[in-house]
């Protein structure tokens, strides 16, 4: 079925179209917002058709699994492939108002599809080398992404970045080439069929620790996470904000794909070590975080500990788990794109990130301290809003698996989260502007006075925390299918049998 | 032949990891480099050394025969080689822009954005 191609072909097809109009910026800022509002209608119709017809494939060139590369979307791949819709839309619409005239001239929105293109394509894959060729492309668009600008810290950020990654890269590359050695297939639904008759669990399980650590880089996990906040906040607040979004968790969904489709067969040893860097993370994460006095690097540390109740979700290992976490990456991905987007809006206003240099935002622009409020207090747990619905399922999975250990940093993680949030509200919403700072040249500083096109700004940041709102409310849909979609990961027959065929294993 | 390209691969991916922990940013590109022919080499291996047989199927025959070397690997090496190319010359680009604004070829003195 085409539905599932589309996510992956379309932005491939605007960032061909908009580098063709490199000279026409204003074309490509219309075809940007088109470009990834479609890609959003095509991601909800592929959702759609997932959740009514079953685990959506497509052979590409007509060649039959194994053989063929095959594309598939299961519950979880359709899931994400929508908040990759929505996010590109947000931050597409946001970027018309906030990016640097110089970095649209560099092809910053050939570049932006580009990225939704491998980020959609590493969801949908279904062939593991496909999935490596898929994170390269994601990899290259964000390197240059992150790098427009050319200041010093982007470069020093981009060169940090850029070796963890090709690091991480070249692990999954030797991971993927001794999986072929092993079983002599690359679909992934094949691999875990033929794996379980390998009679050598040793290489197995190093195979699998391959995986883990090549992931466990992409994702930002303990101990590998340094590139994160060394780089985030280097580019413009739209560019980060799409990165703190949506990078991490192809890192976060590669795990879940792996641990739960291919090596389930030594969950005690495996998921033990998920378990043991999950609680790691979440904990180095957030003190990390605590330390901070940039709103933006607050908030990439605050990535790193929120990517550690995702691997908590799936360490446990059970049905409610696996719920929670993908209850989780979901809220996660809005509210975190979110925070960074209302950290954009106020810099446009006082043209900085410095805790030290905010002040009175809530005083003058009210609306703009509630923006904050929604998605901060989401991100920290508080009932009624998303997040308080998210951490609940994966702590009570916890509790119900009695790994005490785990339920603590995770309740404390929260706690010190709350700290950091409120750290930042009452510095930059709810003090008075600090005495010592000297009059900025606000406009000269951001590229545009402050009130200029600030709707633009405003609006996905409003439809964010609307979203947010909406899942914590009314979480029974959001709800159903993360459960329905624990359930397919649970069994990975339907995936299987999906791909290649019934009672083909 | 293995055990001989098994011995040169963990050479390979020993210089490389030794490359890349120095302080230069050159060296630390060559170890890149390094790393992601290991890498492919390493992939070469493990899917199984095949010598003179090229997996050609003869005019009048249904598939090839006798055993011939798999060309799976060849060609996902070759996507892998290029794929490295293009990230490794971005690499170069980079560590070339970063030396004009930092002024040092050294980790160290690139630490702003450390925290």
């Amino acid at each position: 079925m085409p539905q599932v191609a589309i996510p992956v072909l379309l932005p491939l097809l605007m960032g061909a179209i908009s580098l063709a109009l490199h000279r026409h910026v204003a074309a490509q800022r219309w075809l940007g917002v088109i470009g990834t509002g479609a890609l959003l209608a095509s991601t909800l119709w592929l959702l759609h058709t997932v959740w009514h017809e079953g685990v959506v494939v497509m052979h590409m060139g007509d060649w039959e699994a194994p053989f063929g590369i095959t594309l598939v979307a299961d519950l979880l791949g359709a899931i994400m492939a929508v908040l990759t819709g929505i996010m590109g839309f947000a931050t597409a619409v946001y970027s018309t108002a906030t990016t640097p005239r110089g970095h649209e001239h560099f092809g910053h929105w050939p570049l932006l599809h580009l990225l939704l293109a491998g980020v959609a394509g590493a969801f949908l894959t279904g062939d593991i080398f496909n999935l490596y060729v898929w994170f390269e492309v994601m990899l290259l668009a964000s390197f240059a992404l992150l790098i427009l600008g050319g200041e010093r810290a982007q470069m020093e950020g981009a060169i940090k970045y850029v070796t963890l990654n090709l690091f991480s890269s070249m692990l999954f590359l030797s991971a993927v080439g001794i999986t072929y050695g092993l079983v002599g297939t690359l679909n992934m639904a094949d691999i875990a069929v033929k794996l379980a008759d390998v009679d050598q669990p040793g290489l197995v399980t190093v195979l699998a620790v391959m995986y883990m650590v090549s992931f466990g880089i992409k994702a930002a996990a303990f101990p590998l996470f340094f590139w994160l906040p060394a780089s985030y906040h280097t580019p413009p607040v739209a560019v980060s904000a799409l990165f703190a979004g949506l990078l991490t968790k192809v890192g976060v969904y590669a795990l879940y794909r792996v641990f739960t489709l291919i090596f389930t067969h030594e969950v005690d040893f495996t998921h033990e070590i998920l378990l043991w860097g999950a609680g790691l993370t979440m904990l180095t994460g957030v003190l990390g975080a605590a330390a901070q006095f940039e709103v933006r690097r607050i908030l990439s540390f605050h990535i790193i500990s929120q990517i550690g109740y995702m691997i908590m979700g799936l360490a446990l290992f059970t049905p409610l788990a696996l719920v929670g976490g993908v209850f989780y990456i979901a809220h996660h991905i809005i509210v975190k794109t979110n925070l960074f987007l209302v950290a954009g809006a106020a810099y446009r206003l006082l043209g900085s990130y410095e805790l030290r240099d905010l002040g009175g935002l809530y005083k003058h622009r009210p609306f703009l301290g509630f923006l904050f409020l929604v998605p901060a207090l989401s991100l920290a747990g508080l009932p009624p809003l998303s997040g308080f619905l998210a951490k609940f399922l994966v702590i009570r999975a916890g509790v119900e698996e009695a790994s005490w250990g785990i339920v603590f940093i995770a309740l404390l993680t929260g706690l010190l989260t709350l700290y950091s949030m409120i750290k930042i509200w009452g510095e930059a919403f709810w003090h008075g502007t600090p005495e010592h700072v000297p009059e900025r040249d606000v406009a000269a500083l951001t590229g545009a006075s402050p009130d200029r096109d600030l709707w633009k700004l405003y609006l996905p940041i409003v439809g964010l925390a609307a979203l947010t709102l909406f899942i914590g409310l009314y979480a029974q849909p959001l709800y159903e299918l993360a459960e329905a979609s624990a359930k397919q990961l649970l069994d990975p027959q339907i995936y299987i049998d999906a791909v290649l065929g019934e009672g083909s294993s | 032949m293995e055990p001989l390209m098994a011995i040169l691969v963990g050479v390979m991916f020993a210089t490389a990891l030794y490359m890349m922990l120095r302080r230069s940013i050159v060296k630390l590109i060559i170890g890149l480099i390094l790393l992601s022919n290991a890498a492919n080499l390493l992939f070469f291996t493990a899917a199984g050394l095949e010598r003179g047989a090229p997996p050609l199927i003869p005019l009048d025959a249904e598939g090839p025969l006798g055993v011939v070397a798999d060309p799976l690997p060849q060609a996902l090496i070759l996507t892998a080689i290029v794929i490295a190319f293009g990230v490794l010359s971005f690499a170069l680009v980079l560590i070339n822009k970063a030396y004009q604004v930092v002024q040092a070829d050294d980790l160290d003195q690139m630490k702003d954005t450390d925290t």
